[in-house]
């Protein structure tokens, strides 16, 4: 059992449980995920690590509450207890100074975003960082962001904060004026990161995604999160979960997504009606 | 009376009937099969053996055991009706009884070399097991076992499966204080992931996990040594580590179109709803989905467990897909004939050439080709070879891979001085030993996939050799020769 510090909404549909894990949080990279079962008769999801603390001995995750479990999670308090917290999992964001790079995260994505530019920062690279959203009101860590940004810029589809439009049209921009990017991270819904690789894939700029496939154990054990990359079968959990951009069938991934849509709708409703 | 006792036994052929669920009635359940027998079935069972002695010209029962259990011995005692001293002779060699009266390949190992079985039905060794282990659950024991006065020993075990709770029973019988480091929310890894509740109900996994908690031994869940410590870090702060990972990582067919959806591991299907009670769903909240018809692909344990448990969860048809015959499926007799009781369709010689996805990408169909058998192989088993022009199509909403299992890599990943074979197996000495000094290894990741019975049989020789390593002799093999004789293989 994990003990929940912290419990707090982000956006009216953004849950952020601050957990104490000290063994994981001693551990935790940029980049890494945690799977968590809320309780016994819970599934294992795998969830963004938005923060971790050595010193306090806390992680921090971040959820959007679309189904079951992450509704479950979006309902719990400081000082209620998960059942289980397994990680940190995945490989790290691959650090180096690369020079310039462009950061662009959307929705849910901000929060995986967050650690992974401050990580970024820290290995002296010129940040640039693009965040978005469908509007304001469902930004998140966006002081935090920015202030890890060298460049930072805001979008909203519906214009109700910085540019009116997509986090693409920023980074369109930059190739038009030929400015130097040298590495494009890109983290959020899968069209978003698809759109971004058929950017810069035509100007060879190097673009890595964090992928978010359906997992079970989340150790590379049974291969429900399998992606294709490059041709070849890959493993989000011990594999990724970052690729490169340009190797990754998003068709695949979209429709490997949908497997359990009809049951996520059954136990959703199961849910409501219980309240 | 006294001059019947002098003629010799009359010996009953065939082993007393292990009461069994029906078929059609358990296709609906998830409870065991075979429901066990009773005292009166167990000592009359007993009284089938002969009490043989050691031979040097035949294998007696015990030698094909890979815990050594005294298998005469305890038998003795049921003949006798003294349960409990059968249990304490049992339990001086084996950490899980109840687990190995379940799913040990008995016919290959001690029922093999039963003389009995020579002109008759062995006797029913497995199902003896079984029933002392059940009897001894069924008193209800709770509290403290008793053990040594402690030896000042640290040791750290990675992975509770069978290797591993076998290492950790045997180390704190000793008076080692034992530490267990296990990646999934409760331990008995392939026993709780992959077994199904209906050939070994958890319960029953957590009772002798429950046992082994008794003998003091520590451990913690969710812990994932690798990611979280690494074996380097774990000797800092213990005497000893073993590891027993496994052989957790799937085998795929790299056919086209294998990542469709409905398409999955064994691994995913099984952990899907053992660990995580899929077939309890919505109660639980992880979903499995099976369809129309269900296509397993392999022939051995790990395939008749797919194949049941889809006409478990309501498949109509439940289909083996085997290149091979059906006397070289190498699951348990036992597993192959519950299946065909149930109503498993079998496919043999037939393998898989491709498979055909719907417009939205789920599977609807496999592409297979009839096979025959040629010569024998490196295996020893005959090669299958394709028939020309042979090719059929198998409806499918479901296609299962049961293919095999390879080590999981996380430990040798992480650990440098750790060496490995060229198929991921940790090199291992006989004893246990590997190139790391104070670093002992067995079961699947030093073995290859093999059976929970091997896997407890390495840990048995590991935890001796661990426990000699600790408290006499802590000498250890140079590494450039234990890499020539026993990785460079």
């Amino acid at each position: 059992m994990y003990e929940i510090v912290k419990a707090e909404k982000l956006t009216p549909d953004v849950i952020r449980l601050e957990i104490r894990a000290p063994h994981i949080a001693k551990k935790a990279k940029a980049g890494m995920f945690i799977m968590v079962t809320p309780d016994e008769h819970g599934e294992r999801v795998p969830l963004t690590m938005a923060d971790f603390s050595p010193e306090k001995g806390t992680v921090t995750i971040a959820a959007l509450e679309v189904g079951k479990t992450t509704k479950q999670l979006g309902k719990m308090k400081a000082g209620d207890q998960i059942f289980s917290l397994v990680g940190p999992l995945g490989l790290p964001t691959h650090l180096q100074n690369y020079g310039s790079v462009v950061s662009i995260g959307g929705g849910i994505g901000l929060a995986l975003m967050y650690p992974v530019v401050r990580a970024f920062k820290q290995a002296g690279n010129h940040t640039i960082n693009i965040i978005g959203a469908r509007n304001e009101k469902l930004l998140m860590y966006e002081k935090e962001i920015q202030a890890v940004s060298d460049e930072f810029y805001v979008c909203t589809d519906d214009g109700s904060k910085g540019h009116h439009g997509f986090v693409s049209d920023i980074l369109k921009k930059f190739i038009a004026e030929n400015k130097k990017v040298d590495l494009v991270y890109a983290v959020g819904p899968i069209i978003m990161m698809k759109v971004i690789a058929n950017i810069t894939r035509p100007h060879n700029i190097h673009t890595v995604v964090s992928l978010n496939p359906i997992m079970v154990d989340g150790t590379g054990m049974c291969g429900s999160c399998r992606v294709i990359i490059d041709g070849q079968t890959k493993f989000g959990c011990v594999d990724g979960p970052e690729f490169d951009g340009h190797k990754v069938d998003f068709e695949n991934l979209t429709a490997r997504n949908k497997r359990y849509i009809p049951e996520e709708q059954i136990s959703l409703k199961r849910f409501q009606e219980a309240k | 009376m006294a001059e019947e006792e002098k003629k010799p036994k009359k010996i009953v052929p065939k082993k007393y009937p292990m009461p069994e669920q029906d078929p059609k009635e358990r296709v609906k359940n998830f409870d065991e099969v075979p429901l066990g027998q009773d005292a009166e079935a167990a000592i009359a069972e007993a009284n089938r053996c002969l009490q043989c002695k050691r031979s040097p010209n035949r294998k007696i029962c015990m030698e094909g055991c890979p815990v050594e259990i005294e298998i005469p011995s305890f038998i003795k005692k049921i003949q006798e009706g003294n349960f409990e001293e059968a249990v304490r002779i049992l339990r001086e060699k084996q950490s899980l009884p109840a687990v190995c009266g379940r799913v040990c390949p008995y016919e290959n190992q001690c029922e093999g070399n039963c003389i009995v079985g020579k002109k008759n039905e062995p006797v029913g060794i497995g199902r003896l097991e079984r029933f002392l282990a059940d009897w001894e659950r069924k008193q209800g024991k709770t509290g403290k076992v008793e053990v040594p006065p402690p030896t000042g020993k640290k040791v750290a075990i990675v992975g509770g499966g069978p290797a591993g709770l076998t290492v950790a029973g045997e180390m704190a019988r000793l008076g080692h204080k034992v530490t267990v480091f296990e990646a999934l929310q409760y331990c008995g890894g392939v026993l709780i992931y992959g077994i199904p509740e209906f050939r070994l109900p958890k319960e029953i996994v957590r009772s002798e996990v429950d046992y082994i908690k008794r003998m003091g031994v520590e451990i913690h869940n969710d812990y994932v040594i690798g990611k979280l410590d690494t074996v380097d870090e774990l000797l800092h702060d213990y005497d000893a580590v073993f590891v027993g990972t496994g052989a957790g990582l799937p085998d795929w067919t790299n056919l086209q179109g294998e990542n469709l959806n409905g398409i999955m591991s064994a691994n995913e299907y099984l952990t899907r709803v053992n660990l995580m009670k899929g077939y309890k769903f919505p109660e639980y909240d992880t979903p499995v989905r099976v369809g129309e018809t269900v296509v397993t692909i392999g022939g051995g344990n790990v395939a008749m467990d797919c194949a049941r448990t889809s006409l478990r969860l309501g498949t109509k048809k439940s289909v083996i897909l085997y290149r091979r015959s059906e006397a070289e499926l190498p699951a348990r007799k036992e597993e192959v004939h519950h299946a065909h009781e149930e109503g498993v369709h079998f496919e043999l010689l037939a393998a898989p050439l491709e498979f055909i996805g719907d417009e939205c990408g789920n599977v609807k169909q496999v592409k297979a080709i009839r096979m025959q058998l040629g010569e024998p192989d490196a295996s020893g088993r005959r090669r299958p070879i394709k028939i020309p022009g042979s090719e059929f199509l198998i409806d499918a909403q479901t296609v299962l891979i049961a293919i095999g299992q390879s080590p999981n890599p996380l430990v040798p990943m992480t650990t440098p001085d750790l060496k490995t074979k060229k198929e991921g197996t940790i090199g291992v000495d006989p004893e246990g030993r590997t190139s790391k000094k104070g670093v002992f290894a067995g079961g699947d990741i030093a073995s290859g996939a093999a059976t929970v019975i091997l896997a407890m049989g390495d840990g048995k020789r590991a935890a001796r050799a661990m426990h000699k390593y600790l408290m006499e002799d802590p000498s250890w093999p140079d590494p450039e020769t234990f890499e020539k004789l026993y990785c460079e293989l």
